[in-house]
Formats: structure tokens, sequence, C-alpha cells
């Protein structure tokens, strides 16, 4: 149960880690964030159907199309928005979110999707240990992606300039970096991912256009569990948040899994406002 | 139009409407406006589209039985109650005079509100709560088993089951939907299953879930840390998939699933989804006897409109939902007329005895409640549910433990 609730919790920390990474660096706060990913998983069927692409390969087409699209939303939408009074921005994503989704169910409908591979119903044995495959390919891309993003950040020039930007936003328009081009990248790399958690999470779960909501209300709780803007916080957060579901579904109530991730979030506000490996503001 | 004209126009309506006997001219001139009420989108989708089979079948071979015109307007309540409550309020103000629907008990509460407050009769095809028929409602008539009924005859079904296949499991997990209907046939269970002295087996563990869930890991792991012999499920159909599923992945043999009474692995979709897996599931559910007179003229009417479907994964949603129709038309032919009142006096004296599922006629008790409606033990075999229990309808003999069974 354990060994589940840490895989799955990767593939949340992976989404949350999107929506930490664009909230670090663009104090942007997208509303729209799990109607993103419901997208991604609607894009990763419809390749599925059409073309029998199997979604772990799907990852590259869509995650590139996240990539721009995420790259305009910001330069198009959000940037004239960034000097204007947070309402405003929460509006115009909570715009997004709700087009988002009355978009899918007037192309989709409201019936559930999925994608059917052999692997789904196979798992590996370890000891007395019993891992379900997809589970396991799905967590493992989350860490690969994951692990892209931070040495993206650490080790090349953009990533240097955007954690600039992040850090002092002043100070990275006097030294010249075109502040709005990088906001959009980020924008951008939040959006891959949103399309590679899409991927890995639409092997796990069916798609409804009525799940977006739902992971955005998740990748807050783990973002601010593990602390809003930490991309470690994130990855951390949606473990923890795996685990307690699991564990409060094996030994406390299955249906009631749902209240111990808030029950969680509430002990975090009370006692560590800023989340586990956030900073103090 | 000259004065005179006009004068004699209305002198001659206003003989034909005296002298002529007024109900039949109005019965005979009007439709009856039936507003149909079903899941067809959202997490019910699957068994809401296979009701509005039933429903859309109806007015052809009810005009042919009774001479009846019946106009359908149909209404998707998209798997949620309140959607339910809002669609029967528009279809009342858009005319309908009778509603029916609408396979879910939550829904089905809402709907007999509003019904009841409207004074429209309104004609549940299936829903299995009890309280829905408790209330003292007027308006509101069932023909389908109520959660206990269904226990009931399931629990039977159940002892009859491993007697014919000379099985004594001595465990069961009880997992069931935490929706109106689950809770309902969990209630059914824990009044009724302790008084079950003839079957063999002692339920050591109860998981509820949530019928819409994405997961069921959890739930089948503790299923599975409970080591018990087989399955006893009140499931939806989403979820039945899905924790068969799950059960493959967790590689849990249990001797078998087995619904004391519950949609779900009986329907066209859960064979479509699994495939081989949903072999040997069983549901011991109310049922339509295949060889009854009406379900040969509704499998005609149905292959006509479905060509590629067969009635065998659709019998119990397409009968109920057409003997709804049928109540209602019946009562209309009767009563000659759509006043709501006359109609809801009409349906409480119904008696049809020519019908499509098993057990005694459609008569309603005080309460608007059908009683006596047979249930029959419903295997999956060779990609059909198939009738094994009781013998007298039986289309093949039973199989206990199922053939992945493992002991742990």
């Amino acid at each position: 149960m354990v060994v589940a609730g840490v895989l799955t919790g990767l593939v949340y920390g992976l989404m949350a880690l999107g929506l930490s990474v664009i909230f670090g660096v663009v104090r942007v706060v997208n509303f729209a964030h799990g109607e993103m990913m419901t997208i991604a998983m609607y894009a990763a069927t419809i390749l599925f159907a059409a073309l029998n692409v199997d979604p772990f390969l799907a990852v590259l087409p869509i995650a590139a199309a996240f990539f721009v699209f995420g790259y305009a939303l910001q330069k198009g939408f959000i940037n004239p928005f960034i000097t204007r009074p947070e309402h405003s921005q929460f509006m115009l994503l909570v715009a997004v979110a709700i087009i988002m989704v009355n978009g899918l169910l007037m192309v989709f409908g409201p019936d559930a999707r999925n994608v059917q591979t052999d692997y789904q119903l196979e798992s590996f044995e370890v000891g007395k240990v019993l891992v379900d495959k997809a589970r396991l390919y799905a967590a493992g891309l989350a860490v690969l992606t994951a692990a892209g993003l931070f040495s993206f950040f650490r080790f090349t020039l953009t990533g240097k300039a955007i954690r600039a930007c992040a850090d002092n936003y002043l100070g990275a328009k006097v030294v010249g970096l075109n502040v709005k081009h990088l906001y959009a990248f980020t924008f951008g790399l939040g959006s891959i991912c949103v399309a590679v958690a899409g991927c890995a999470m639409v092997v796990l779960v069916d798609v409804t256009p009525g799940l977006g909501p739902y992971y955005t209300l998740l990748a807050f709780v783990i973002v601010i569990v593990g602390g809003l803007g930490s991309m470690g916080g994130a990855l951390l957060g949606g473990v923890l948040i795996g685990v307690s579901e699991a564990l409060a579904g094996l030994y406390i109530v299955p249906s009631a899994k749902s209240m111990f991730s808030f029950g969680l979030l509430i002990l975090v506000l009370l006692f560590r406002p800023q989340g586990l490996l956030g900073r103090k503001a | 139009m000259k004065r005179r004209q006009f004068t004699q126009a209305a002198a001659a309506l206003a003989a034909a409407s005296a002298f002529s006997p007024f109900g039949i001219v109005r019965a005979q001139s009007q439709k009856l406006k039936v507003g149909v009420i079903l899941p067809r989108s959202g997490h019910l989708s699957f068994i809401g589209q296979s009701c509005q089979k039933g429903a859309d079948l109806a007015p052809g071979v009810i005009k042919e039985m009774l001479g009846v015109d019946i106009e359908l307007m149909n209404a998707d309540f998209e798997s949620n109650v309140d959607t339910a409550r809002t669609r029967a309020e528009r279809l009342i103000q858009e005319g309908a005079h009778v509603l029916v629907g609408p396979f879910e008990s939550g829904a089905a509460a809402a709907i007999a509100q509003v019904a009841e407050q409207r004074g429209i009769p309104f004609v549940i095809n299936i829903a299995a709560a009890p309280q829905i028929t408790e209330q003292g409602y007027k308006y509101v008539f069932r023909n389908f088993q109520t959660a206990i009924d269904i226990v009931r005859n399931g629990l039977v079904l159940m002892g009859d089951l491993f007697q014919a296949t000379n099985t004594v499991p001595r465990t069961a997990v009880f997992m069931h939907v935490n929706d109106t209907f689950g809770q309902a046939m969990a209630r059914g269970i824990g009044a009724l299953f302790p008084k079950q002295s003839h079957l063999p087996f002692k339920i050591v563990d109860t998981i509820s879930y949530d019928p819409t869930a994405r997961d069921l890991t959890v739930e089948v792991s503790k299923a599975k840390a409970s080591n018990a012999d087989f399955v006893m499920l009140v499931s939806r159909l989403n979820d039945a998939v899905l924790l068969r599923r799950e059960m493959v992945k967790q590689r849990w043999n249990p001797m078998g699933i087995v619904s004391p009474g519950s949609p779900g692995m009986y329907e066209e979709q859960y064979f479509k989804a699994l495939g081989k897996l949903s072999e040997h599931s069983i549901s011991n559910v109310p049922w339509y006897n295949p060889n009854a007179k009406l379900t040969k003229v509704v499998e005609k009417a149905f292959l006509k409109q479905n060509p590629k479907d067969k009635l065998d994964f659709h019998g119990l949603n397409v009968g109920f939902t057409f003997e709804a129709l049928l109540v209602a038309a019946d009562a209309f032919k009767r009563a000659r007329s759509t006043d709501p009142k006359t109609l809801r006096d009409a349906i409480a004296q119904t008696n049809i005895t020519e019908k499509m599922s098993l057990g005694g006629p459609i008569k309603f008790n005080a309460k608007g409640q059908v009683e006596g409606i047979g249930s029959a033990c419903v295997q999956n075999l060779k990609g059909l549910p198939t009738v094994v229990l009781p013998k007298e309808a039986a289309a093949a003999k039973p199989v206990f433990p199922a053939p992945y069974y493992k002991k742990s």
C-alpha cells in the first residue's frame, strides 16, 4: 500500500511541481492547472485511439504542444495581468479553467474515456510486495521529468536566468534579462510538467472533464503542504498525500481517504504555514 | 368569419362537449406525454442509455398492444441528483403528464418530492432505496424490488448457489458503493444477514467506497488482506470494472464475486471493458423472464431498433423501463384522461399480468410498491449474462468457485 501510495504520489507531485514552478517564478497562481492536465489526458486517449500510441510515447508530442500552449497563454493572456491586482489574475485563470472544462464537455461529452494497454493489468513481484507496472512506469516518468527540470534550473543559463527573475524581478530587468519571455518560458515548462503528469495519470485512471477542478484542488493541497514555490516540496507533498490517502484508506475508511489529505493540509497550515520545505516570506 | 358563423361554430363545439363522452374524446385525441428521466451521461451513463432503449421502443409496442399514443419527453439527469430534480420540474412545466425513471435511488427520491409537490404521477423503473415508497407519497409508484427485497432474494439465491455447486465458503468481504442505493443495500445486509442461518459464511470485513472512485487500489488491498473466500459486491458499473481490474493487478483470486443484488456485472460495458476477465461474475438480481410472451414482443422491437445489440445485456434495464411506461399507458387507457389525479387513481388500480419481469402481476400496494417481483442468479458465462438459478429458469449450470480461484 505504501509503495502504491508513493508511486501515485510522485505523479501527483509532478503535476503540483508545474504549479509550484509557475508560482515560484511568475507569481501567478494557475487556477487552470488541473484542467490543463485533463486536456493532456484527453490528448493521450485520442492518440491512443487514433494511432495506437502508448501514452508513455505520446508524452513527447503532447509535452511539446503544451510548452507552446503554455508559452502562448502566458505571453498573450497572463503577462498583461502581471502588474494588475491579484484578484484580476485569479479571475482570468478561473475563467480559463471554466472555458476548458466546458470545452471538453462540448467536445468529448461527460463520459469517461481511457486507454487500455497490456501492462495495465500486470504487476512485478518484489518479495512479498506486488508493484503495479503501470504505476511504476508512471512514477518513473515523473521522477525523470522532475530530475530534468531540476537539472535545467541548476545547470543551464536559461534556467539560471529564470531563477534570477524569481529571486529579484527588478534586478533581473536591470541586468537586461527579457523577463516577459522568461516568464512565458517558465509557464511553458510548468505546462510540460502538467502534460507529462497527464500522460502518466491516464494509464492509472479514466478521464472525464470533471476531473480538472479535482486535480487543481489536489495540486493546491500538495504545494501548500510541500511549500509554495519549492520544487522539492511539491514532490514531497505529492508523496505525502499519496501515502496518507493509502494508509488512511487501509486503516480507517477507504471512502474517507480524501479527508486525510485535507487533515494533513490543516496541520501544516497550523504548525508550518510556509509548507514543509517552503521558505518564510 | 362572420358573427353568425362564429356563434354557430361555438354552439356546435359546446354541443359536442356536452353530449360526447368527454373522457373518451380526450383520450382518443390526446397523447400521453411521458417525461423519461435517465442518467444518459455521467458515471451511470451506460446503464442510463441501456434503460433509454427500453423507453425508445415503448411507444410502438404499446400502440400495438393498447392502442394508446405515447409521446416521450426525454431528459438526461447526468448522474446528478440535483440535475434530476430540475429536469423533473422542467418536464412538468413543459407538459409531461407522468414521469418515468430514473434508475438511481438518490435521483428517484428527488424526483419523487417534485412529483408529489406538483401532483404528477411518477412511475419508477429502477431504484431500490426502501424509503422512496415509505414517505406516504400519493403520486409515486415503483415496479421494482426494494433494497430489502433484493437482499432477501439475493441471499436466498446465494444459499442455493452454494448448494447447487457443493461449495462451502466460510468467509466473505462485503464491498459496497456508498451512494443512496449502496447504503440502503448495506442496511439490508446488516438487518437480514444475521438471520440467514442457512448461509455457511460470515462477513469478515465491510468496505464502502465512492461509486465515482477513480482508483480502488486501497479498497482492493484491504479486501485482499481480509483473506476472504469470496467478494460480496454491491456496485455500479464503472467501479465494478475498476475493482475487477484491480483484483487482477493485485493477483487476488478468491472463489468469485457474487452480488446480492446490484447493477454492474451483467452490463454490456462490463463485458466489453474486461473481456475474459468478466467471466464467472455472479449477480443475484431482479431479472426478466426470457420465455414470457411480452419478452418476445419487446425483444423483436428491441432488435429492430438496435440490430447490433443483444437483449441479454439490456433485459433488466429495458424490461423494467418498458414496464414503467406500460403502467402509465395502461392507466391512461383506463382513465381516458391525462388529468393527474385521475391518472394517479388509475395507476393505483393497475393489475398487469402479462409482463416481462419475473414474479407476480404488477399491482401496487397502498404505498405504491409492487410486491412479489422475482430475482434470478445471473452468471457471466461465455460472454453473456446467463440465468443459472432458479433451476426452472436456468439456461446453464452455475460455476463456483470460478476457475481462476487460487486457495491462499
